[in-house]
């Protein structure tokens, strides 16, 4: 049985080597989508995260709890209800999202979006109160203010958008659901790897997690060295 | 560290957080430029369709002939269980569907979700078990058979792996315990009835693990048996109970606002002579036998009366594969295969009313 399992990484190896056209589609693909949803996420999550971090409202804490909980949210339900609202016999159905590359993107933003909230939110409130009252007293409008808050908390930032990509580009549910599976137009990392196996193609599913394994990891490793940088 | 330095650094980090920002943002613009060259001035069909069809590759071949042949049309295929797959037509979220389980498909039509039915291709369901096969069941009927397997089974002596998942198999199989007198809903409670709720290669891959026997259509079976996911073995092969009929059914438009056009285009390429080739050749080299064989040829080829007969028993509503009123715009579908069954056949059984009927043998 071992001796399968290393021919089947030894296959998998030479297809990544070989710059497989399927398996560089696919990976393209992937990280365009969940790009594009972490791109998403921060034009209404960072204001939002602004809001809530530096901020005092009435219910701020209700709202900052909401996000939290929302965290854990099963990618699974979140799909099944996306599905519902975008078929084409739902409420949402007239925009003909269902089944393309843009749904998934959208999913996967909603999906993400209490990650950068929760996060941010948080690395802004633990940043000294003094620079805020400094930056004030020094003659700073209210933006240059946020503005310098922000970069204080810049690892903050930078570490919550990469948890929210690497959770995007990691996630099967919504991208199964919204976007159906369809080779070369759907097709992720996660959805292929489920399908490949399901197929029995185990060589093709390790490459494929070993890509998405790497591009993951690839990224939390360079943060970490541009940091001690 | 002075101020100095720590300001330095600091803008360090601004500087490579906004390279990997711009990077990011290439990445996205070519992968967008990608998607979207894909994308362009073109037709989508979607066909909803089950797992065993589109797991062995067969429908990728398909997809790569018919939209050589129609550059304007992007076809694209969801793989789910019949029951989903059909579901998900009834909702608006395909044009066609492309599945095996005539009662489900009549229903399809009755309630108005489908038009322009034609049953394009068979093969066989095959049990498959351990080569011990610890209930000796070779050779058996399927009927037979399953009336061995439950009762060494209650002797805890073999499981049963169920699909368990709607699918057109998991129908196939509840029907072949309803006729060797039991119900499957009932069986479901036992302990050696194990339902897997997933693909037919997952299934067979439990059935393995566990030595367990499982019912599979024989293109999921060669092919896992090829990757060697698989050491099962087949212990009762082809007969009237496991006969296996592919069907495809477009959308009706008036329903879900599908695309008829292109989903009749499909249709008829599959009906085609080179379609069918596609059908009873694929696999052949990979595998060493053909997964599928095409019906349509069969009815051309003038021969296999009792196969056909068999297939028409299973699959066809009032001796017809799409009753008149589930028609719609589709004369030149029927009437084209009509009339080269005529040439190629010379017998005429029609009934008249159906006049333009694809029916030849009701």
């Amino acid at each position: 049985m071992l001796e399968t399992l290393i021919e089947a990484l030894q296959q998998a190896l030479d297809l990544i080597w070989s710059g497989d056209p399927e398996i560089v589609s696919v990976t393209l693909r992937s990280l365009y989508v969940s790009g594009l949803a972490t791109l998403l996420s921060c034009i209404w999550g960072l204001p939002a995260a602004v809001l809530l971090g530096l901020s005092s409202f009435p219910g701020r804490r209700l709202v900052k709890g909401f996000f939290n909980a929302l965290l854990g949210v099963p990618t699974v339900a979140l799909g099944l209800i996306l599905y519902l609202l975008l078929s084409k016999s739902g409420p949402l159905g007239i925009f003909r999202l269902l089944y393309t590359p843009l749904a998934i993107s959208i999913g996967q933003s909603i999906l993400i979006t209490p990650i950068i909230v929760s996060f941010v939110s948080s690395a802004l409130e633990s940043t000294d109160v003094e620079l805020r009252d400094l930056a004030r007293t020094l003659g700073a409008s209210r933006l240059q203010t946020n503005l310098a808050v922000m970069q204080e908390a810049l690892w903050g930032v930078t570490l919550a958008v990469v948890a929210s990509f690497n959770r995007a580009i990691a996630e099967l549910g919504v991208a199964m659901m919204l976007g159906g599976n369809i080779r070369y137009v759907t097709r992720l990392l996660t959805t292929a790897i489920a399908l490949e196996s399901a197929r029995g193609e185990i060589a093709f599913s390790i490459a494929l997690a070993i890509i998405l394994m790497v591009v993951v990891f690839s990224i939390s490793i360079l943060l970490n060295f541009l940091r001690r940088g | 560290m002075t101020e100095k330095t720590a300001g330095r650094i600091r803008a360090t980090k601004t500087k490579t957080l906004i390279v990997i920002i711009l990077v990011a943002i290439v990445i996205g613009g070519v992968g967008y430029a990608y998607l979207g060259m894909q994308g362009t001035q073109k037709q989508h069909l979607i066909v909803s369709t089950t797992t065993s069809l589109y797991e062995t590759g067969l429908l990728d071949v398909l997809k790569s002939r018919f939209e050589s042949e129609y550059p304007s049309i992007n076809v694209s295929f969801i793989s789910q269980g019949t029951g989903l797959a059909i579901q998900t037509a009834m909702r608006g979220d395909a044009d066609m569907i492309l599945v095996h389980d005539p009662e489900r498909e009549l229903k399809f039509l009755q309630e108005g979700y489908g038009v322009n039915r034609k049953v394009i291709a068979y093969n066989f369901f095959v049990v498959v078990g351990p080569s011990e096969d610890p209930a000796k069941v070779r050779g058996l009927s399927p009927t037979d058979a399953f009336k061995k397997i439950r009762e060494s089974e209650e002797n805890k002596t073999t499981l049963w792996v169920s699909r368990g998942d709607d699918s057109g198999t998991h129908a196939k199989e509840k029907r072949i315990w309803k006729a060797a007198g039991f119900d499957a809903a009932k069986l479901r409670e036992k302990d050696w009835y194990l339902e897997a709720g997933s693909g037919m290669t997952a299934t067979l891959k439990i059935a393995e693990e566990k030595g367990a026997y499982t019912l599979t259509d024989l293109g999921s079976y060669l092919m896992n048996l090829k990757n060697k996911n698989i050491k099962l073995e087949i212990l009762i092969e082809e007969g009237r109970d496991t006969l296996n009929v592919y069907s495809v059914i477009a959308n009706n438009p008036r329903k879900t606002k599908s695309n008829l056009d292109a989903s009749m285009k499909f249709i008829n390429f599959l009906v085609s002579d080179e379609g069918q080739k596609i059908f009873g050749e694929f696999g052949e080299e990979k595998f060493g036998k053909p997964l599928f064989a095409p019906y349509i040829k069969l009815l051309k080829s003038g021969s296999g009366q009792e196969l056909i007969s068999w297939i028409q028993e299973l699959a066809y509503f009032d001796g017809s594969e799409c009753p008149t009123e589930y028609r719609y715009q589709a004369d030149q579908l029927y009437q084209i295969i009509f009339r080269e069954l005529i040439a190629y056949t010379g017998i005429d059984r029609i009934e008249n009313s159906h006049p333009s009927s694809c029916d030849y043998y009701a």
